[in-house]
């Protein structure tokens, strides 16, 4: 068992707070991935839980026990770093046995685990090289298997992948997960590759400038991001972001007249309760939410119901074959980019028509916080890993 | 292998021609070796000279002792001259004695006939001859390996304290965040500043209220806490990331532990370079141990070589010999371990 709580947790620095009070939980087997641009605290808020960096207020308690002012050493966490920060004057075997030495664990107990864990890894054929010997990769194992002979409640992991080439980031991402599901220790994985996290996630984490901005499973923050920098970080390409006004108000939803005096009106299906007509919001679409008609090569004909019909400048197209991305612009010149499925026969300077569903439109308010209004329809996909409600 | 040796020192700058530059530069290396190796090569070959070979003037480069020979009827060898005859030949006698102007001599061959010479007539026989007994008797009338332990042990205890309370000051003063840290690291870099005699008095009455006079303990103590030390090691911590550090804490590693197995084994470039300094300065040091130390029983080797030096008289032959011994220890040193020096140097940032 191992369950971590934040709560109020602060740090601060003469030059400033780096976390500004942050409560989370986070449950035993969970996967849990922060999430932020650089500088958002991701990191020393890691640093924090593992005891590496002092609490400079609040509670962090494991287990039900406050852990403020227990070293690093007797957490019973591991940590996975970034440069992996293996012992370059030790032998694989010997980085791994480090740890368990320090606990006076007997010489064979530790032969075995090391044995064990250097298995599942497939490191077993490096146990005599000196790390400087190893590949991105091997090395990047080995940080991991020194974190798995430990049996640690809690595993960290900073940024561990960004070292690595594209191929061996998607090949160790597969692994990681299997390794969790595999291990089922509760693991904090912080990153700032929004795919990672995505991809990994139980629960993301996202942070900006030492606040949470939302916590959730992977898909809700995709369905129903809080906020117009949640809708943003999540999600590629970005979000099409199009300032304009409330026009009107009512069961359906809400429209808004985008700024310019040539652009549409768009509906979107969410409540406007409070909202009142004239005031300033910001429409968010998806690229992949937005439908082209009748391109007879994606097969995609219509959109389903109260779509919006906008007319779009294409100015630049990219054909990756399995998909295609168009950069257009609206007819008052407010840029959009599309991410259609399959091919296109769009070409540069096409006038097409586009159609925009209303629920698929997120509507954020422009005043701090830059709040969304919630969506009426609840979107269909769930998560499917039980203990992520929230 | 003696192949390559000559090839490497009959390197040319290229074209497998001497260029002027070649001669410029192997003329100037040579001054270089003559002057640098020159006065060490005299001292060694000095010092296996007899005491009367060393007052001859002009000074032979070679050892050069009188040729002796065993003479029958005669209890001692007999040094032997090249005499010459009446008719203006030469021949080899054995000198017994000498009177006044003239030199009692026998041919080694005919014992029995004392022939008279006239001391102008002959002329002594030298041959290359190694007065060993200059080092023999070091050991049989002096007590030199007393004053070789009393300086090993200094030398090495000193080094070992130097390195161990110089690393943990390095290490704090580097991977340590705390009040002050700055201020400490300045007031160790301001020690550089003041010359070591300025001290020399208080250091002398705080040793002296500790007991420690005519103790080895005496010259290490003082020595051991070298800014030179900390100001390199901290350098060369600075380098190890803090990353490894943080790896061996979450691997419930104690403070101490990290000193010892990530720390220290991650500094021995600049460890060694320390160690070789320490040994070249704990080993020639004069001045201090001169203070502390006058038990002769306590001498350093230094100042072993010191009291040889008589106001009177001067035993030139064991001074010499007592020198050389004196050098060879840290020139091993130095010459197995120089590479680090440079290494470490470069990596540390210090002269």
């Amino acid at each position: 068992m191992a369950r971590l709580q934040l709560k109020k947790v602060v740090k601060s620095y003469p030059s400033g707070d780096v976390i500004r009070g942050v409560d989370l939980d986070i449950d035993d087997r969970e996967f849990v991935v922060f999430v932020g641009p650089s500088g958002c605290g991701k990191s020393t808020l890691l640093r924090m839980i593992s005891g590496l960096e002092s609490v400079s207020s609040g509670e962090i308690i494991i287990d039900d026990q406050c852990v403020n002012d227990i070293p690093a050493a007797q957490r019973g966490l591991a940590m996975v770093f970034q440069s992996y920060a293996l012992y370059p004057h030790m032998t694989v075997y010997q980085n791994l046995a480090f740890g368990l030495e320090n606990i006076r664990t007997p010489r064979d107990t530790i032969a075995k685990k090391i044995a064990e864990a250097a298995k599942m890894l497939q490191i077993d054929h490096l146990l005599d090289r000196k790390p400087t010997a190893l590949s991105g990769g091997q090395r990047q194992r080995v940080a991991i298997g020194r974190a798995i002979v430990r049996e640690p409640k809690i595993f960290l992991f900073d940024e561990p992948l960004s070292n690595l080439d594209a191929e061996l980031r998607v090949q160790m991402r597969a692994e990681i997960s299997q390794l969790h599901r595999q291990l089922g220790n509760t693991m904090i994985y912080v990153t700032h590759d929004q795919v990672e996290a995505m991809t990994m996630a139980d629960k993301i984490v996202v942070l900006r400038s030492g606040n949470i901005e939302q916590v959730g499973a992977p898909l809700d923050l995709y369905n129903r991001p809080e906020n117009r920098f949640v809708a943003g970080f999540i999600g590629s390409p970005k979000m099409n972001f199009l300032p304009g006004v409330i026009s009107s108000i009512d069961s359906d939803g809400v429209q808004v007249k985008l700024d310019g005096d040539e652009e549409p009106t768009i509906l979107a299906r969410v409540d406007g309760a409070g909202r009142t007509d004239g005031e300033k919001v910001t429409v968010g679409i998806r690229p992949e939410h937005i439908h082209v008609p009748g391109d007879q090569s994606t097969g995609r004909t219509a959109a389903p119901n109260g779509g919006n019909t906008v007319k779009l400048a294409v100015k630049h197209t990219e054909q990756l074959g399995s998909e295609s991305y168009l950069f257009a612009e609206l007819s008052g010149g407010k840029r959009v980019v599309v991410h259609l499925p399959g091919q296109t026969s769009a070409r540069i300077g096409d006038i097409i028509d586009v159609q925009i569903p209303a629920p698929s439109c997120h509507i954020f308010q422009t005043d701090r916080g830059e709040m969304a209004l919630p969506r009426l329809d609840a979107p269909i996909d769930r998560p499917t890993t039980p203990q992520t409600d929230q | 292998m003696a192949n390559r040796v000559v090839q490497f020192l009959t390197r040319t700058r290229g074209h497998g021609r001497f260029h002027l530059t070649d001669w410029l530069t192997y003329g100037y290396l040579t001054i270089g070796v003559f002057l640098m190796f020159g006065p060490v090569m005299w001292l060694a070959l000095s010092s296996f000279k007899t005491e009367a070979a060393l007052l001859q003037f002009p000074p032979p480069l070679l050892p050069y002792g009188p040729a002796e020979a065993e003479v029958e009827g005669y209890d001692r060898p007999l040094p032997l001259y090249r005499v010459e005859k009446e008719d203006g030949s030469e021949t080899i006698m054995a000198q017994v004695r000498r009177i006044g102007l003239i030199a009692q001599m026998v041919d080694p061959d005919d014992p029995g006939t004392i022939v008279k010479v006239n001391v102008k007539k002959r002329k002594r026989v030298e041959e290359f001859q190694l007065a060993t007994e200059n080092y023999s008797d070091l050991w049989r009338q002096f007590d030199f390996p007393q004053y070789l332990w009393n300086s090993v042990f200094i030398t090495i205890v000193a080094t070992i304290l130097t390195l161990i309370f110089n690393a943990m000051a390095a290490f704090a003063l580097s991977k340590y965040q705390f009040r002050g840290r700055t201020a400490v690291f300045l007031f160790i870099i301001g020690a550089l500043m003041i010359p070591p005699t300025i001290v020399l008095v208080p250091t002398y009455l705080v040793v002296s209220g500790m007991g420690l006079l005519n103790s080895p303990w005496g010259v290490i103590w003082p020595a051991i806490a070298t800014p030179t030390g900390v100001f390199m090691l901290r350098q060369y911590m600075l380098t190890i990331p803090d990353d490894l550090i943080d790896a061996a804490r979450m691997d419930n590693a104690s403070e101490w532990r990290i000193f010892w197995r990530i720390v220290m084994p991650l500094s021995a470039p600049a460890l060694a370079v320390l160690a070789i300094f320490s040994v070249m300065w704990r080993w020639n040091e004069f001045l201090w141990p001169l203070i502390v130390l006058n038990r002769s029983e306590e001498f350093t080797l230094p100042l072993a070589l010191n009291a040889f030096q008589g106001e009177l008289k001067t035993q030139w032959n064991y001074l010499l010999a007592m020198t050389v011994l004196t050098l060879l220890p840290v020139t091993f040193v130095f010459a197995f371990l120089q590479r680090y020096i440079t290494s470490g140097i470069a990596s540390a940032g210090v002269k």
